[in-house]
Formats: C-alpha cells, structure tokens, sequence
C-alpha cells in the first residue's frame, strides 16, 4: 500500500521536474550564465578597444571608488563616481517614497470603490504599460522642458517671465521616474488594502484611536507586505533606471545605469562596468534583505 | 433629567438615501436606558436595531434627534471621544497584534501610563478566562476564545456603556449557550451598562432586565421579558416572540366575543372598541371534555408529539385553527385523536387585546 504511494509520490515530483525544467533552464543559462561572465570579467584587464584581457587585475573592482591620476599615477577617491552612487541611492529612495506617498491614497480610494467601477480603475492605473518607456519618457521631456507645456502655460499665464529649469535636473529625473513608476507601488499597495477588513477602522476609532492613530496603529500595519512588496518595485529598477535619467537627466546627471554603460561604450572599460553591475547588484540584494526582514518582522501570520 | 438613566435617544430618525428612495432605518425613536441595565434590542434583520447601535457609538450621526450620555448631548462627537464601547459581530480583533496587545488597544489610545495598561489587562484577560492566551496572535484563537477576546478589549477601557452587536451569531448553539451565561456574568460584575443587539428571541428573553422590540425602523414594545411575552401589546410583538393563537372577535361586555360567538374575558381591553385581535399562548389553552360550560366547542385537527409536550392542532366551530401546546402525562395522551369532539378554555389572565 504505501509503497504504492511512495511511488506515485516519487512520479508525481518526477513530473513537476519536468514541467519545470524549461524554465529552469532559461533561469540558469539566462541568468546565471550571463552573470558569471560579468563576475569574470570584472577581474580581467580591459582592451585597448573594448573587450577584455585575459589578464587578472582587480582594477575594475578599485575603480569603483578611486581613480589613478593622469600624470603621477597616485590613487584618489573618485568623488564623481561617488556623486553618482550618492544621486543614484537618493534619487531612487525618493522615487520609493513620493511613489509611496502618492500611491497609497490612489490604492485606497481604488480599494474602497464598489467592486463594478473598482476594475475599470485598476484598468486605468495600468494604461501607460501599453506605451513604451522611452515615448512615455520623451513624453514627459515635452511637458517639463524649457519651451514645454508647463513653462509655456506658466509665461501665458504671467506667473513667470523666464521658464523654469526643470530639464536635465535631478528634479526631472525624479519627475520621470515617480511617473514611470507609480503602477509598480499602486497596484501591490491595493492588494493589500483590498484586503484589509474596514471594520478595523470602526474599531480603531470605538477605542479611543484619533485618525491618525488609527491610520499608524491599524492601517499601516495591517497592509505593510503590501508596502514593502511595492518598496521594492519600486525601489530596484530605480536604483538601476537608465533611460530615465539619460532622457531626462542629460548627460550630466547621471545614475550607476548611465555610468555602467559608459564603461561598456564611451569609456571601453569592460571590467570597471562589470564591477560597478557586481557592486548594482550587492546593494540591490542586501536592500532586498533589508526589506524582507523589516516585512517579516511584525507582519500577520497565515 | 433622570440620575438613573445611562442612555437616552430622543426622536432619533436615520435615512439613508435622497428623494423617493429614502429608507427610513430609524423613525422616530425614543429610549431611555438605565444605568446598569441589560438592555435589549430585538427584531428582525432590517429593522434599524443595528442602525440605533451605531448611533449610539457614533459611527452614524442621525438625520435628526440627539442621542444624550449620562444627561450630556453626544449626538456630534465621534466615536474616539464616546466613553462608549462595541463588541463586533465580526469581533474585529487587530490581526497584527496579539491577545494581550488587543485588550490593551483602548487604554493606550486614552494615553494611559504603561503600568496601568498592563494591570488592566492582566485583569481582563483574567476576567475572560484567557490568561494562558496571552501572547497568541488573534488568528490562533476558536471563534470563542475570539469572541472573549473582544469582549475584554471592550471591557478593558471601562467604558460607560458597552454595546454588543450580535456578538454570538457566528458561535454554535453549544458555546452560545455558554456565552449567553458568561456574558450575563460579566454585566453583573463589571456593573456596566450593556445594550445587547439581537435577533434571537430566547437569548433576548434570557439574558435581558429589559427589552426594547423594533420593527420597521420603531420601537414597538419596551419591557421587562415577562412584560413582553404575556402582555405584548401589538400583533408584531406578539408573533415575533414566542408562538401565539391570534383570534379575532369584538369588544362585548365583560369581554370579547369571537367569530364562533362564545365570549372570552380579555385583558388590555382598556381603550379599544369594535373589532379587535386577541392573541393567547398555546401553553394558556387547556382542554377540557367536550359539552363543559363555559368551555369553547373544538374539533382536534391534528397533533405532534414533541417529547415535554405535545402540540395540539384544534379548530373552533367557526373554522379558526388554535394551537394548543399540552404538558405531556406520565400516564401518556391517549385522549387525543383525530376529529374528537372536545373543549378549549383559556387560562386566566392569559388573553391579551392587541393594538394595531
């Protein structure tokens, strides 16, 4: 008898293995692959054209952080390379938070619709998914410019004489990537509101609970996965967000993004652009730990 | 201003809805209840006993009336300044906190020292039986231990007024039992006053000191159980609670004379006149052998033994069918039988007139 069932039992993974072997195999090759080359290559010596050396060198990796100077070769912080790690950080926990601030309001007033006009909202949060990033973006480039829309409205109007400078700023940066991302945090922050049992509020406020009280000891709480999932969401593609910042931002105002495909293009220093994806990644993962501890930590069970 | 009463709704009116949609869910209510009272609204679903709840608690401002607390105007504030607590059908327990952390909920919203927080907690959860329970998170917990849950973090922040939605709807009829018990306990010991909502008329006529019926969005009938069962004063009150024969006849002197022509005396009689409903308990008819004086003439149509008693299906000469519920004999019912000629009377006292 039981070996009967230790026997279906055994078929039944051998299935599940098979079925999900496609996939895991993409995920190997596709991911990992490509991912190990970038781990080599950050430790080979760049070419004189691109490409890489097959010679160790942890330049790439020093690179990251200091630069040699051009007559005596001495090593020195690389404060631009800082300043972009530094905007990059900044700008993307902004993003996360205005995204936040924005979003979860929008999330709310969706999760309290009637069921029947709820979808068409949901349905209206994930129109510009259909346009692509880099129109959407152009998009707001014409809205934001000197000559834009909102310079234009604002002369018309006699607010100002001179247009305002938003583009190739960090703010239109910031601009850029709040829009771009906004459905990335309102859809999973619905979720989790669509969830959350409303009689709470009544009993909240029945036990003494000011407003405010009620939004910090009930709400927040109770629909917290669904602000760290949207965090992330939010936060990850941020933190490596390139036509944004190269649309908007200009030249200058660069994320790791623009600054990793400078090494691969412009800068034809392979390895250095391989370390700064290694070094992308390690702060991507250990906010992702960041998160998932602070998600588990006081979250409702079951 | 009356020291005694705790609660006091007057003209309360709550409508929902504009135009010619307006429902009425509450017309025109007026209730005074006591302090330290069990009081209870009884009704059917829809009929505004949990509307008059919520504006008690303050989750709905009425149309119009004020609802006053301890003789002062709280019809404006919001239920956070109402020294007044619910108990949830739902229960409504935090998820995210645990046992202890949900009874000390209110205490910390009043701002009270950490000290006390954990004393009066310590005490409700002991008070609730669920001092072991302490540390789990709500979703451990059996729908009972739920619901004494609620019931501490209700108690906890010793309101004026406890009010209590349906509280032992979703619990089976065992632990509801138990409930019913614990919760009388409760209101004796903690001396407070609790307006209890429901729909079930036993638990209404067991636990209550009073009861207010409701029907349609008005109170019907305000009184002590007892008062309620054997004097009810309207067709409503009377069907709603417990079985009753309803009879029709008009008002003669020294009584009522029915349809069939016999005459029976009647109380409540005082303010009516021409036709009239009577209604009597089938527990007050009495059969008697066919031909007594005074008696009226009946046919048994049918009967259903249930065990204590039997119910006895009788029709009068002019065809009204009358139930009649008889205490079963040791000796067993064997004079009952199909189509036998007998005699009903009434126990005295027992017919009501009822308004409309």
């Amino acid at each position: 008898m039981s070996s009967n069932e230790d026997r279906q039992r055994a078929a039944s993974t051998r299935t599940g293995w098979a079925l999900s072997a496609p996939a895991l195999l993409l995920l190997a090759f596709a991911a990992s692959g490509p991912l190990l080359i970038v781990l080599v290559y950050s430790f080979l010596t760049p070419g004189d054209y691109g490409n890489v050396v097959w010679k160790f060198s942890l330049d790439g990796w020093r690179g990251i952080l200091f630069s040699r100077d051009i007559f005596d070769g001495t090593l020195q912080l690389a404060d631009a390379h800082l300043t972009i790690f530094w905007r990059s950080v900044k700008l993307s926990l902004l993003t996360t938070a205005i995204t936040f601030a924005v979003g979860f309001p929008t999330a709310w007033f969706i999760a309290t619709r009637p069921p029947t006009s709820r979808a068409l909202w949901l349905f209206l949060i994930t129109i510009p998914f259909w346009t692509n990033l880099l129109i959407r973006t152009v998009a707001i480039n014409e809205v934001i410019r000197n000559e834009g829309i909102i310079n234009t409205l604002l002369i018309w109007a006699g607010l100002i004489t001179e247009p305002i400078r938003i583009i190739y700023t960090d703010t239109a940066v910031l601009i850029g990537m709040t829009y771009v991302y906004l459905p990335l945090m309102v859809l999973p922050l619905f979720a989790a509101i669509d969830r959350f049992d409303m009689k709470l509020l009544e009993a909240g406020y029945d036990l003494y609970a000011s407003r405010w009280q009620v939004l910090r000891r009930v709400i927040l709480p109770i629909v917290k996965p669904g602000i760290v999932a949207g965090s992330i969401l939010v936060f990850v593609p941020s933190l490596g967000a390139y036509v944004t910042p190269r649309v908007l931002g200009g030249g200058k105002n660069m994320m790791i993004g623009n600054f990793i495909e400078l090494q691969f293009g412009a800068g034809r220093n392979w390895p250095l652009g391989a370390a700064l994806s290694m070094t992308l990644l390690i702060i991507v993962t250990i906010a992702l730990l960041f998160y998932v501890r602070a998600a588990n930590r006081g979250a409702p069970h079951g | 201003m009356n020291k005694d009463v705790a609660v006091e709704v007057r003209n309360a009116v709550k409508a929902f809805g504009q135009g010619d949609s307006t429902l009425r869910a509450l017309d025109n209510v007026s209730v005074d209840i006591r302090k330290g009272e069990f009081f209870t609204l009884l009704g059917p679903s829809g009929c505004g006993k949990t509307t008059l709840l919520r504006l008690i608690a303050g989750f709905e401002t009425p149309t119009s009336g004020e609802i006053l607390l301890d003789g002062k105007d709280i019809t404006q504030d919001p239920p956070n300044r109402r020294p007044v607590n619910t108990v949830f059908q739902s229960y409504a327990l935090f998820p995210h906190l645990t046992v202890a952390q949900n009874i000390g909920f209110g205490l910390e919203m009043q701002g009270r020292p950490t000290a006390e927080v954990a004393a009066v907690t310590a005490k409700m959860l002991a008070l609730v039986q669920m001092g072991a329970m302490a540390h789990r998170k709500t979703s451990q917990l059996s729908g009972g231990q739920q619901q004494r849950v609620a019931l501490a973090r209700a108690l906890a922040p010793q309101p004026k007024v406890l009010l209590l939605d349906e509280p032992l709807s979703a619990l089976d009829l065992k632990l509801r039992k138990e409930m019913q018990i614990e919760l009388k306990r409760l209101q004796l010991e903690t001396g407070i006053t609790f307006i209890f909502v429901t729909h079930d008329q036993e638990e209404a006529l067991t636990m209550s000191d009073r009861i207010g019926v409701m029907s349609a969005g008005k109170i019907q009938q305000i009184g002590t159980p007892r008062d309620i069962y054997t004097k009810p004063v309207n067709r409503f009150v009377a069907s709603f609670i417990g079985e009753t024969n309803f009879l029709s006849g008009t008002i003669d002197a020294g009584g009522v004379r029915l349809a069939s022509g016999d005459v029976v005396e009647a109380g409540g009689i005082e303010g009516h006149a021409g036709k009239v409903t009577i209604a009597v308990r089938p527990e007050q008819v009495r059969l008697t052998r066919a031909g007594e004086p005074g008696a009226l003439p009946a046919t048994i149509a049918s009967w259903v033994y249930f065990g204590t008693d039997t119910h006895c299906h009788l029709t009068l000469s002019d065809g009204t069918e009358v139930v009649a519920r008889l205490q079963s004999q040791a000796s067993g019912d064997t004079e009952l039988e199909k189509g036998k000629a007998v005699a009903l009377r009434f126990a005295p006292g027992a017919v009501q007139v009822l308004g409309d």
